[in-house]
């Protein structure tokens, strides 16, 4: 669906039904140089068990006009200012990598907040900072190679037959295509790195928290989340995949979401 | 309940290291690993027709598209999927479908993207299964197609329409080995809005890769070097995911098939629901489901036997054809061999920058003299096998004026670029010495057979 948000057009996927705002809504929040086509197995499974689900496309990505924001703090305020136009109150708010950040910053709209493939700080390296920069398309392969740790993940996302690999080097290169203004993979990344709110925004949660984080992930470690773990005391699910976790264990990644979603609601 | 390996997590993980693997490596791994549940090295096949459901609510998000997983053979199975992901891996794409053949590949791209009103602009040097396809069957079903002379950039231009939703050409040519200059031709297809789909039969990923040179949409006649020992017949059809149906739709109104909802699917969207996958989401949730020319499973098993040998296999095959396209290049009874490794091809120049690994192993060659000359010379080899194929491991010879062409007088023939004298060969992994020597013989046959004219 189209939303006005900021006088510019913003894109959400809605999972295959139409967005109903009475049923409790669960929000999808795409990582750097990503979209809503990340979520869209879990976005239809929830609109279709009792949910509105609004994935979104964060301005200047994908569908969504605009200008990409630069800061955490500037894109949490927009997607306040989605949920007001969509008449939602509250939300599930699920975010993935720098999505994470977001949905972290949002919470105060957030019944419960869950953050995938997460890590904080998000700092990222000089080096890989400076290839977004000037060689995109390296840093995309990095980024590639980094997030995906299977061998071969089955059944395959959005479905058999498919190379996640090449699905997520040509979903970047559509992104980064799409996007004339700026480099948005450098945006993205400078989104991340720069995030240092992580402490303050956790200490004004007070909803229930999960963290479902991908056993092998190699760009936002398990590890790296002793911090936000401290002062969120999240429910940590642990799949078996790597950073792209919602493409090579989508399974799994349904199993713990569901743990974590309110009762559903009843479709109007 | 039993449950299915794919809905359970796997005990084994198999993580890989954090680099894109090589070309080789990706023909022997891609897609695969040893089955979590037997341990097996090789890929299991799975004969099986259908999948069992952990629940009625896991079926039901199954037929929803809210989880990925295997419900019917003629959709999906997990060995035809190990294959597909290899096929995509190897060429460069977001994802494959297998098909029953080349044929159906082919048909499979066509109908996902048009119905009827529908136009393409193809190359004038095609398969002649597929200009039957384009020029007969699909005219029946009210899709036009333009034929142009891929060398001529104008033309493709030219014969672009309101109507036109797809351009089409060979990567090597039928039957002159024309070399398609995809960076060209794409180029031009995409300043139009338009995809380009490549039949990359004859070169395979080893020799070229079209998406990295900008087609959109490659397929395969996999029956030949993808399977390489003439067994089985399938095709496979590669998204390259690099074409923005979106952007060309909103700009032309062309793609309603992918960028309007879809009725035979609850009103999907294919482009909101992919950004990168849309076609082949189309592709397999309504081609492979309502037309159903899928590939069989054993099919696919004897497809992955192939593919695990493709580099070794491609480069012995287009060092065993060069050597013997220099040998015939030289005898004085060979009018003219059109081989793109020849200096002598018009497009050798281009071989060179696309196809540095070499021109594929399948090329005729003109023998002086008439249609008789031309079945004694085939008839005299013991190597080579005349039948009606390319692409096997053993060496293959057709005359096309006394088989495939039969019913044409030389004039027919000639407008179609074949003499009463063109052999096409499809050059195998035997010693080239022993190649050679067999087409020696044949030669002196040939010419005891008639006088030269």
């Amino acid at each position: 669906m189209k939303l006005i948000v900021d006088g510019h057009e913003a894109y959400a996927y809605t999972g295959g039904k139409p967005f109903d705002p009475a049923l409790p809504c669960v929000v999808l929040i795409h990582g750097a140089l990503n979209d809503h086509s990340v979520w869209t197995l879990l976005a239809r499974w929830c609109a279709h068990h009792g949910y509105g689900v609004l994935a979104v496309d964060l301005p200047g990505h994908g569908r969504s006009a605009g200008l990409p924001l630069t800061r955490v703090e500037a894109i949490a305020a927009w997607l306040h200012r989605l949920l007001d136009v969509a008449g939602a109150q509250q939300a599930t708010l699920v975010g993935h990598s720098m999505g994470s950040l977001i949905a972290l910053e949002a919470a105060a709209r957030a019944s419960t907040l869950v953050m995938v493939g997460t890590a904080y700080p998000m700092k990222v390296s000089e080096a890989l900072l400076a290839t977004a920069r000037e060689q995109p398309e390296a840093a995309m392969a990095m980024v590639t190679a980094f997030s995906h740790s299977l061998a071969s993940a089955k059944p395959g996302y959005p479905g058999p037959g498919a190379w996640l690999r090449g699905g997520s080097m040509a979903l970047m290169r559509r992104l980064q295509a799409r996007q004339t203004a700026v480099n948005l993979f450098e945006n993205d990344f400078q989104v991340c790195d720069r995030y240092t709110g992580g402490e303050a925004a956790a200490a004004r949660v007070s909803c229930p928290v999960h963290f479902i984080l991908g056993a092998l992930d190699q760009m936002t470690s398990p590890k790296q989340n002793a911090v936000l773990g401290a002062l969120l005391k999240p429910r940590v699910h642990t799949v078996p995949a790597g950073h792209a976790l919602m493409a090579e264990a989508p399974d799994a990644v349904l199993a713990a979401l569901r743990q974590a979603l309110p009762a559903p609601g009843t479709p109007t | 309940m039993l449950s299915r390996q794919h809905s359970t997590q796997s005990p084994r993980l198999h993580p890989i290291e954090n680099t894109m693997p090589g070309f080789d490596t990706l023909a022997l791994h891609a897609g695969a690993v040893p089955d979590p549940g037997t341990g097996a090295r090789a890929t299991p096949l799975h004969l099986s027709t259908s999948f069992v459901f952990d629940n009625a609510e896991h079926a039901a998000s199954l037929f929803n598209m809210e989880r990925s997983g295997h419900v019917y053979s003629r959709l999906s199975n997990p060995t035809t999927a190990v294959f597909e992901e290899r096929m995509a891996a190897l060429d460069g794409g977001v994802g494959a479908i297998a098909t029953a053949s080349g044929q159906a590949a082919l048909h499979l791209a066509i109908a996902t993207l048009m119905g009827a009103g529908g136009h393409i602009v193809a190359s004038t040097a095609l398969y002649g299964g597929s200009h039957n396809l384009l020029h007969y069957t699909l005219r029946r079903f009210g899709i036009e197609t333009t034929f142009v002379n891929p060398r001529d950039l104008d033309a493709w231009r030219a014969a672009i329409r309101p109507e036109t939703r797809l351009l089409f050409g060979e990567s090597l040519g039928n039957p002159g080995l024309d070399v398609l200059d995809i960076p060209a031709v794409s180029a031009l297809a995409h300043d139009a809005g338009l995809p380009l789909l490549v039949d990359a039969t004859f070169t395979t990923p080893y020799l070229q890769r079209p998406a990295e040179l900008g087609a959109d949409l490659v397929y395969h006649s996999a029956t030949k070097f993808l399977c390489g020992h003439g067994t089985v017949v399938g095709g496979v059809l590669v998204d390259a995911g690099r074409f923005d149906w979106q952007v060309a739709h909103d700009a032309s109104g062309r793609f309603a098939t992918l960028c309007e909802p879809y009725d035979g699917f609850h009103g999907m969207v294919f482009a909101e629901e992919s950004t990168v996958g849309a076609f082949l989401l189309r592709a397999r949730r309504e081609g492979l489901r309502d037309f159903g020319a899928c590939m069989s499973p054993h099919t696919a098993w004897l497809m992955l036997q192939g593919l695990e040998t493709l580099p070794l296999r491609m480069a012995r095959h287009v060092a065993n054809a060069q050597a013997v396209a220099e040998f015939l290049a030289a005898q004085p009874q060979v009018a003219g061999v059109s081989y793109p490794g020849l200096e002598s091809h018009p497009d050798h120049a281009l071989a060179q920058r696309l196809l540095p690994r070499g021109a594929g192993a399948v090329f005729s060659f003109d023998l002086k003299g008439s249609r008789e000359q031309g079945r004694a010379f085939i008839e005299s080899l013991k190597l080579f096998s005349h039948l009606a194929n390319v692409g096997d491991a053993k060496s293959l010879v057709i005359h096309p004026a006394s088989t495939t062409h039969f019913r044409m007088d030389d004039a027919a023939l000639r407008q179609a670029g074949i003499g009463p004298g063109t052999i096409r060969l499809s050059i195998g992994l035997e010693d080239p010495a022993d190649l050679i020597d067999d087409l020696k013989r044949a030669l002196k046959a040939a010419a005891k057979s008639e006088p030269t004219a």
